[in-house]
């Protein structure tokens, strides 16, 4: 077993009554690209700020790359990166300026501090725009610009904090392919918070489901679908004309079925059957069958038994998405993935 | 506080050391290069061209110059129309002794003197470039940044205040050599080396006293999230002690004079008493520190109460080094006022929690 980057020990911070922080465990081993999940405000920036030793624990420690960050932030400041979400830099000073300045602040030659820094700026792909003023940049170019003034001190791990706030798509794409790369290509430790599950999901190698300051799953999207996937289940969406009652009956009549229900094919809402899905949805209704066993074969000749035309059939898989769902909704679903 | 100034001594010696021997300070551990400054230095560096730059600083220089240029108008015009003004027909000899000093303090009457000026603009110098100091960095989000580089949180605050006090300086000085440049030469009346060391320790109270001023409004910024407040509450001072606060004092005199005026004691008390509270006003304390530097011929502080005091005072300017003397306590008094707020900021500012943009 490694030694690992950032280790997190009973970590407890309190504000007034209120708990941000709850108790929580977490190791994070190098190299690894680390997701720490969460609704908002379940307590994810206090953590990094306590991993940072800008805010005090009330209880526990927090050891990065070895060291006690309560006791020596100077030390874990030194060897970390962070970008704090809704980066903010110095409107009136260039892109270059400013990384110049981070640079300078981690004693960094003024001479390798610039070369340094429009190295950095062309791989964020920023090289342009390097001597315009931060005001004048976009959302996404302060992203990129937020990327290179953490990697300028040459960190060993990076933590980003909502790194794709804010940013279009296909920006979000590119700093994730550019995170992918600076954590396999030069073995830097990746945390990185965020609530938008499926941009992690493509990157992370681990995630961590963090809830009202209790860190309640760990693992990678296998064991966490598999954590899931102990009660039950077999899921299958099936779409479909000449929804009726009957075929409803004749659905939940085969063997092992747990659950029938018209849902939405956006999947919005986690299996509720809306009532006018069938005289919005036009051509067809999309059904939700649960079962204990692999009854996809079944489904399908008993929907072409009862005269309805079937327009696809796809097994659900658990995705980030579902597993978060699931988690959030609240404590006895909890429960039951326990 | 005995931290950071061993902290601000390392830092110093470790810039003196790069500057001198080309060695790298004392806390750049194995870096490379030679020349790097410790972060304290680099922000003051950047905060100090951050300050040259906004237009708030030219603004505000333009201001205080004008009114410098205004006050040497007036004052060069009354010494043209006769040396011999009402204020100092009773002692013209040392009007004659000092007359590159009265270039500071008269005035024709239609504006006021160099040093009223001063005075009046002065402290919003230094409320200017402090109101924002650390509420706009939280704001613009650029404090969560700058915190979480391995940089002391003091250090920060200390920046800003150094920053703010070395462009201060520059700015007091700049404007004072140059009325006495000007004096100099619209008057042509050389000053001697007592005169010029006067108005240099006049200038250094006024660095003084508008670094107090900074830092109340830097522990304002540190106080407030709102730019706006924090402005606004430095402002509210800064008017309340300039004007409000002597009609307070005038009230509370009146109020507490005591019924039996020919009780000498009781009254003498009370007016001690008075000037203890007029003196708790780092305005007040100025205006006496400065005056008595600009104007040699005040020889003493507290007013004289009685017909006898004034009848057998020496009449006679005091020497530099008495003047010095006579003005030490408020010297004292503007720096302890300005280490108070500071440590005020400071305890603030190290309590509080730093989040992006909350």
């Amino acid at each position: 077993m490694v030694e690992p980057v950032i280790e997190l020990a009973q970590l407890t911070k309190k504000y007034g009554d209120f708990t941000a922080v709850n108790k929580l465990d977490l190791s994070i081993r190098p190299g690894e690209i680390f997701g720490l999940l969460g609704p908002n405000g379940a307590g994810k920036t206090t953590t990094i700020l306590m991993m940072l030793g800008l805010t005090e624990p009330d209880s526990g420690t927090a050891t990065v790359c070895g060291v006690d960050a309560t006791r020596n932030p100077m030390q874990v400041k030194r060897r970390v990166g962070y970008m704090p979400d809704d980066v903010g830099f110095y409107e009136d000073r260039s892109g270059l300026d400013n990384l110049i300045y981070t640079a300078r602040l981690n004693l960094i030659p003024e001479k390798e501090a610039r070369e340094r820094a429009l190295e950095l700026l062309k791989r964020v792909g920023l090289e342009a725009a390097a001597h315009k003023k931060v005001g004048a940049y976009s959302r996404g170019m302060r992203q990129r610009l937020g990327l290179a003034d953490v990697l300028i001190k040459k960190p060993e791990v990076i933590i980003l904090d909502e790194p794709t706030l804010g940013i279009d798509p296909e920006g979000v794409r590119e700093l994730l392919v550019l995170i992918r790369d600076l954590s396999r290509n030069e073995g830097l430790t990746v945390l990185l918070s965020s609530h938008h599950l499926h941009q992690v999901q493509q990157i992370c190698d681990r995630v961590g489901i963090f809830v009202r300051g209790q860190l309640i799953a760990v693992g990678d999207l296998d064991e966490l679908t598999r954590q899931l996937e102990t009660k039950a289940n077999y899921k299958v969406e099936m779409d479909l004309a000449g929804w009726s009652p009957e075929l409803e009956e004749a659905l939940k009549r085969i063997d092992t079925v747990i659950e029938v229900g018209l849902t939405e094919s956006d999947a919005l809402t986690g299996g509720a059957a809306p009532a006018n899905a069938s005289a919005a949805g036009g051509k067809y209704v999309t059904v939700r069958v649960i079962s204990g066993s692999d009854v996809t074969p079944q489904l399908a000749s008993t929907v072409v038994g009862h005269g309805a035309s079937l327009y696809g059939l796809r097994p659900v898989r658990y995705g980030l998405d579902d597993i978060y769902h699931r988690y959030f909704e609240g404590g006895e679903s909890r429960e039951r993935v326990d | 506080m005995s931290a950071w100034i061993e902290k601000l001594r390392t830092s110093w010696t470790g810039l003196l050391r790069s500057r001198s021997d080309g060695r790298s300070p004392a806390k750049a551990e194995t870096q490379s290069g030679s020349r790097t400054l410790s972060p304290f230095w680099v922000m003051v560096q950047k905060e100090f061209g951050d300050h040259i730059r906004s237009w708030r600083f030219i603004i505000l220089l333009s201001i205080v110059t004008l009114a410098c240029i205004g006050s040497i108008y007036a004052a060069v015009t009354a010494l043209k129309n006769g040396t011999n003004s009402a204020n100092n027909s009773n002692n013209s000899s040392i009007g004659e002794t000092f007359l590159f000093l009265r270039m500071f303090t008269e005035s024709d009457g239609s504006l006021p003197n160099f040093l009223t000026f001063l005075s009046f603009l002065a402290p919003l110098i230094g409320i200017a470039l402090g109101f924002d100091a650390v509420n706009s960095e939280r704001n613009k989000g650029t404090l969560s940044r700058l915190m979480s580089q391995p940089i002391y949180r003091d250090d920060f605050l200390v920046a800003k205040f150094v920053a703010g006090l070395l462009l201060i300086a520059v700015v007091i000085f700049s404007l004072g050599f140059l009325v006495m440049g000007m004096g100099l030469f619209t008057i042509g009346f050389p000053p001697t080396p007592e005169e010029f060391w006067r108005v240099f320790v006049a200038l250094v109270i006024t660095t003084i006293y508008v670094g107090m001023w900074l830092n109340l409004s830097i522990f304002f910024s540190v106080r407030f999230r709102q730019s706006a407040t924090s402005a606004l509450s430095g402002i509210a001072v800064w008017i309340f002690f300039l004007v409000f606060y002597g009609m307070i004092v005038n009230l509370i005199g009146n109020l507490t004079l005591p019924g039996d005026l020919t009780d000498s004691k009781a009254y003498i008390d009370q007016q001690n008493n008075l000037l203890l509270l007029s003196r708790l006003s780092p305005a007040y304390l100025f205006q006496e520190a400065a005056s008595t530097l600009l104007l040699p011929d005040v020889r003493t502080l507290n007013p004289f109460i009685t017909q006898d005091q004034a009848y057998l005072a020496v009449n006679a300017p005091l020497s530099f080094g008495q003047s010095l003397l006579l003005i030490w306590p408020q010297v004292t008094a503007i720096v302890a006022e300005t280490a108070l707020v500071f440590a005020a900021s400071y305890v603030t500012f190290m309590r509080q929690e730093i989040r992006s943009r909350s």
